[in-house]
């Protein structure tokens, strides 16, 4: 039985959604709920997936057929997703796609500038977001000149700036040490955001994430407690 | 790749205000451009030189681009001498070097160097995404601002996915010959290239379409002439009116030939 309550803690939600690569199918009928408060963690194989779902969520690519509902909402022309932009954080897979400012500072600043936050308001937005993942200082530090893992915190914190209600993070520890990946558990468990996570990192999504599915066959699975444990 | 280095400086240049560089640096280009009496050429020249100075550009950086600049010039040296009517200084067989043509090309050789000096000293001393900035603020149109800062930002791309692929041709033992092998590998380097910078400008811009980018670019600094900025642009655009003056106001006559 679904109650009222958790239709409306439904965030995104998608419905028989199938998504082709040219000839290759990729999603093949996928159905996910994704309620409000989940730590969700998406394995599967390289390929299957599960950076396509993520794309379809911020309205970056277009599925073949389907129903996608975001914050109770229809969406299906490129003006929908507007709004879904600004609520859904998205950390690409490299942080070099995401990283385009010359100063660590104006690329935070990207978002809220865009969202129309106020100049004195962005200043202190920065701050702040450099402040909760530990990077004070790192305001005028030139962007493609920071290490791998500097990188990959500074592309959180792009995202992280803008205050979303959902996070969908593609591969977060890929090239990252274990200092690194720990700093990055802290910050995800200290977050009071909700979000979903594509990893190949077993330790890492169980550490940061409640519940799993694994993409299989262009669909979700849920993985039950004996099952991420094996993962 | 565009070497930004120039604008790592720490001059007064340096600092100075993008906005009023560029407006000096249009304003005295155009003049420059335009000149034709020597004497004001060679004061623009000693001009220009100050300027790179004051900016304490390093000589190595300066004379290096002045080399591109000229490799072009050169070319006109072979043609312009011969292609005007005038006084003759040497003939070559059916060829005949006149003295309005070597005055022509010595023109365009003091003109092209002496803006080429200026805008470095006042262009390339700020970085590339301050100047869009300050484009932006001069009311620019906002699709030419673009072009230029994603001309700018993708030959980056481009130059870094480049050296990727290189460095992975390089760590197998590539090296280039004359032969079919060589050919077909630089092909599927350029078609790589284009491939792979295609994908990464796409992702660039799809991220910065996550972050809420609907064309507009808004500017997180804003820019302050100091007085002493807005006086120091001043005295530099009285130098540029000096010269027009000289060039052409019937006074100026005098030390025009």
């Amino acid at each position: 039985m679904v109650t009222t309550g958790e239709i409306d803690n439904i965030l995104i939600e998608l419905r028989e959604t199938f998504f082709n690569y040219g000839e290759r199918p990729v999603l093949k009928g996928l159905s996910f709920c994704f309620y409000k408060g989940e730590r969700v963690g998406l394995v599967g194989p390289n390929g299957s997936g599960k950076t396509t779902l993520f794309l379809i969520i911020m309205g970056l690519l277009k599925p073949k057929s389907g129903e996608l509902k975001i914050f109770g909402q229809i969406r299906k022309k490129e003006k929908d997703f507007t709004d879904v932009r600004r609520r859904i954080g998205f950390v690409f897979q490299d942080p070099d796609d995401q990283l385009f400012s010359p100063t660590v500072a104006e690329d935070i600043a990207f978002g809220p500038l865009n969202l129309g936050v106020p100049r004195e308001q962005v200043m202190k937005i920065v701050s702040n977001t450099l402040a909760m993942l530990g990077l004070s200082g790192f305001e005028n530090r030139v962007t493609h000149k920071l290490s791998g893992g500097e990188k990959r915190l500074v592309s959180l914190a792009t995202v992280l700036a803008m205050n979303p209600d959902v996070l969908l993070l593609d591969e977060p520890t890929s090239g990252l040490d274990e200092k690194t990946t720990l700093r990055l558990i802290d910050i995800l468990k200290n977050l009071n955001t909700s979000y979903i996570i594509a990893s190949h990192d077993k330790e890492f999504l169980k550490e940061v994430t409640n519940k799993q599915y694994r993409m299989i066959e262009g669909k979700l699975d849920i993985l039950d407690i004996q099952d991420s444990l094996k993962i | 790749m565009i070497s930004e280095h120039l604008s790592e400086g720490t001059s007064y240049l340096h600092d100075f205000d993008p906005r009023l560089k560029i407006i000096v640096a249009l304003i005295y280009s155009v003049t420059v451009a335009l000149l034709t009496s020597f004497p004001l050429l060679l004061l623009s020249l000693f001009f220009s030189l100050i300027l790179v100075f004051w900016a304490r550009l390093s000589s190595g950086t300066v004379f290096k681009r002045l080399l591109v600049v000229n490799g072009f010039v050169i070319f006109l040296w072979f043609i312009l001498p011969f292609s005007y009517d005038g006084k003759e200084l040497i003939s070559l067989g059916p060829l005949v070097v006149t003295d309005v043509g070597v005055y022509q090309v010595l023109r365009i050789t003091i003109k092209s160097n002496a803006i080429i000096m200026c805008l470095m000293a006042l262009l390339s001393t700020s970085p590339t995404f301050m100047l869009v900035h300050a484009l932006h603020h001069l009311k620019v149109p906002s699709k030419l601002v673009h072009l230029f800062f994603f001309t700018y930002r993708y030959i980056h791309v481009i130059y870094t996915e480049f050296v990727r692929l290189n460095t992975a041709m390089k760590i197998r033992c590539f090296t280039p010959r004359t032969d079919l092998h060589t050919y077909r590998t630089y092909a599927y380097l350029v078609g790589m290239l284009l491939v792979r910078s295609y994908e990464r400008s796409k992702r660039i811009y799809q991220s910065m379409l996550c972050r809420g980018f609907n064309g507009k670019f808004h500017t997180l600094y804003h820019f302050e002439s100091r007085p002493k900025e807005l006086l120091s642009a001043a005295a530099m655009t009285t130098f540029v009116l000096l010269i027009a003056i000289g060039q052409w106001l019937p006074l100026g006559k005098l030390i025009t030939f």
